[in-house]
């Protein structure tokens, strides 16, 4: 936060100031793109550090147990402790050194990286599975009739009433986390799918007919791409809701998980451990939700940039 | 009534017989939106219909281009009947329809690689299209990056690309201010002249009727019928404040207050 603050005087200062003393090169990024960039950042921190002092202060002052609720700087500070217990796979077993396999950071990279992977694995899964049969489902009247009762029927039940499911289906492993994932955004994105398609703008849709295009060009050409804003939109809402979710299936055991972890830091009590893995799975969701809307930049294309209206 | 109904031609690009609508027919919901309508229109005229809102003259339109199925009467083509949407009779709607993933010419070009067009092709005809609009220096901008006039000429070399008997014009002026409206109105009128194309115009502005129109069609509402066509021989280019124009105006007002009247008393009956 310290150092935030003086980045952002400088971004005000060159605001006012540009008019008395012009720059003496061209910049290398657009000027007022960069200040856009370090005005979030620097509130990015300013709002994490606001709350990070808050806790600070309440354990300062003896209101927050370090036992129960450790503040930042102890959980941070045992993040060398805490990482060994990411990768439980061998460390454990009988006749294991517990300072063999790999060091803490690989560890914790390891685990990261498997649970990201079964996120992906998830989305890009249901995102397929759920845009074709929502395009189905208005293509041919009878796949609509045969499916999407049951599709509404199903879609407020909750992804944690799947979890035995899974395991019945699939055991133990990264199959049933996948499909925990899966089932968590298929049928809210295929009802979604439905929704976009009956709101394409008709005029698109009656351009398409008068220049003699079949149904199927229509969807091909006009539908498809009219709903794809609204189908990343989604997703990427979807995407919270699939980290939620991987985490749940992982605490029933995958080999390792951050939801292992989670299980493993309430079975030993252990609540800087548990602190530290909600901090690692708050940046990674940002993350990969940043990465997501890197994408819809890339393929949505067409999209003018949404100015901040703030709600007026 | 003024009516048409006399032989039936094969030249004539459209003919309507005794042609009527009603939306959700057989339900509880039944709204009858056209009735009796009977309409010549010969080859490369100029025709405005011209009504109040909601008197179904868009309805019309909308059957005319075969996207709407007829309830009741004959709708003829050149002698064939209407059965469904043709590049021969090109739609051009009030709103921007441009595809906004698609940029300026392949909008135009959209039409052609429907039909499996090659690349070069389809290029080809873009330019050539875009040019009697004259809009080739805008051909690889994308629609959001235009005006609402560029748009609307964009919409009409996309409709012209196709080499259409019949352009449709659904209000497409009605969302221009006034300086590009009459732009546009001058500007159609060049396309309308260079193309030889028959226009349908629908509107429900009496100075857009007396400056575009061969013959104006009044509609009544509900259900829309005609209630008189009014021929417009005005000589061209027509000059907005010559007397005859303002007679003309004069003329299309009388017809069309009555109408106006009868929908404000239909509304107020309603409230009570």
């Amino acid at each position: 936060m310290a150092d935030a603050a003086p980045d952002m005087r400088a971004g005000g200062a060159r605001a006012s100031g540009g008019a008395t003393a012009p720059p003496a090169r061209a910049p290398l990024v657009a000027p007022e793109k960069l200040r856009g960039f370090i005005a979030s950042f620097g509130w990015t921190v300013a709002s994490v550090g606001l709350f990070t002092l808050i806790w600070e202060f309440c354990w300062l002052v003896g209101w927050a147990d370090p036992k129960l609720l450790p503040p930042p700087h102890i959980f941070l500070g045992q993040i060398g402790e805490q990482t060994k217990f990411f990768n439980t796979a061998t460390r454990w077993a009988v006749g294991v050194n517990p300072d063999s396999g790999p060091t803490g950071l690989e560890s914790v990279m390891v685990t990261v990286a498997a649970t990201m992977a079964r996120v992906v694995a998830g989305l890009v899964i249901a995102s397929v599975l759920a845009i074709s049969l929502g395009v189905l489902i208005r293509y041919y009247v009878m796949v609509e009739r045969l499916t999407l009762p049951t599709i509404t029927l199903l879609s407020p039940v909750s992804p944690i009433a799947w979890l035995p499911v899974a395991i019945f289906l699939f055991g133990i492993g990264n199959a049933p986390a996948i499909f925990m994932v899966v089932v968590a955004l298929f049928f809210h994105m295929v009802l979604a799918t439905v929704t976009h398609i009956d709101n394409v703008n008709r005029n698109f849709i009656h351009v398409a007919r008068t220049m003699g295009a079949t149904k199927r060009q229509v969807y091909a050409r006009v539908v498809i791409p009219a709903i794809l804003p609204g189908l990343l939109m989604v997703l990427r809402l979807n995407l919270f809701g699939a980290w939620m979710v991987v985490l749940v299936a992982e605490s029933t055991g995958v080999g390792h998980g951050l939801g292992q972890v989670i299980m493993l830091a309430r079975n030993t009590f252990n609540p800087s451990l548990v602190f530290f893995v909600i901090a690692l799975i708050g940046v990674l969701g940002f993350l990969t939700d940043w990465a997501l809307r890197m994408v819809q930049h890339r393929v949505l294309y067409w999209l003018p940039e949404k100015g901040a209206h703030h709600g007026l | 009534m003024a009516s048409d109904a006399k032989g039936f031609s094969k030249k004539d690009p459209v003919v309507c017989r005794g042609l009527g609508k009603t939306w959700a027919a057989g339900t509880s919901r039944a709204h009858e939106a056209l009735k009796g309508i009977d309409l010549d229109v010969k080859p490369g005229e100029f025709v405005v219909l011209l009504g109040p809102s909601g008197c179904g003259k868009s309805t019309l339109l909308y059957l005319i281009a075969g996207l709407e199925d007829v309830t009741t009467g004959e709708l003829n083509h050149f002698g064939e009947p209407v059965t469904g949407p043709s590049p021969d009779r090109s739609l051009i709607f009030q709103e921007t329809s441009l595809f906004p993933w698609l940029t300026v010419w392949e909008n135009v070009a959209f039409g052609l690689s429907i039909r499996g067009a090659s690349h070069a092709e389809r290029k080809e005809a873009a330019v050539q299209a875009l040019r009697e609009v004259g809009l080739t220096a805008a051909m690889n901008k994308r629609p959001d990056e235009l005006s609402g006039g560029m748009r609307q000429r964009v919409a009409v070399a996309r409709a012209l690309a196709m080499r259409p008997k019949v352009l449709l014009m659904d209000e497409p002026f009605a969302a221009l201010d006034v300086q590009t409206r009459q732009k546009m109105q001058d500007f159609l009128l060049d396309v309308w002249r260079d193309s030889g194309a028959t226009v349908l115009f629908v509107t429900h502005h009496i100075d857009e009727a007396v400056a575009l129109s061969d013959r104006v069609v009044v509609f009544t509402s509900r259900p829309g019928r005609i209630k008189t066509i009014v021929t417009n021989d005005l000589p061209r280019p027509r000059d907005p404040f010559a007397p005859e124009s303002e007679a003309m105006r004069r003329h299309l007002t009388a017809q069309l207050r009555d109408e106006v009247d009868r929908a404000f008393a239909e509304q107020e009956s309603f409230g009570a």
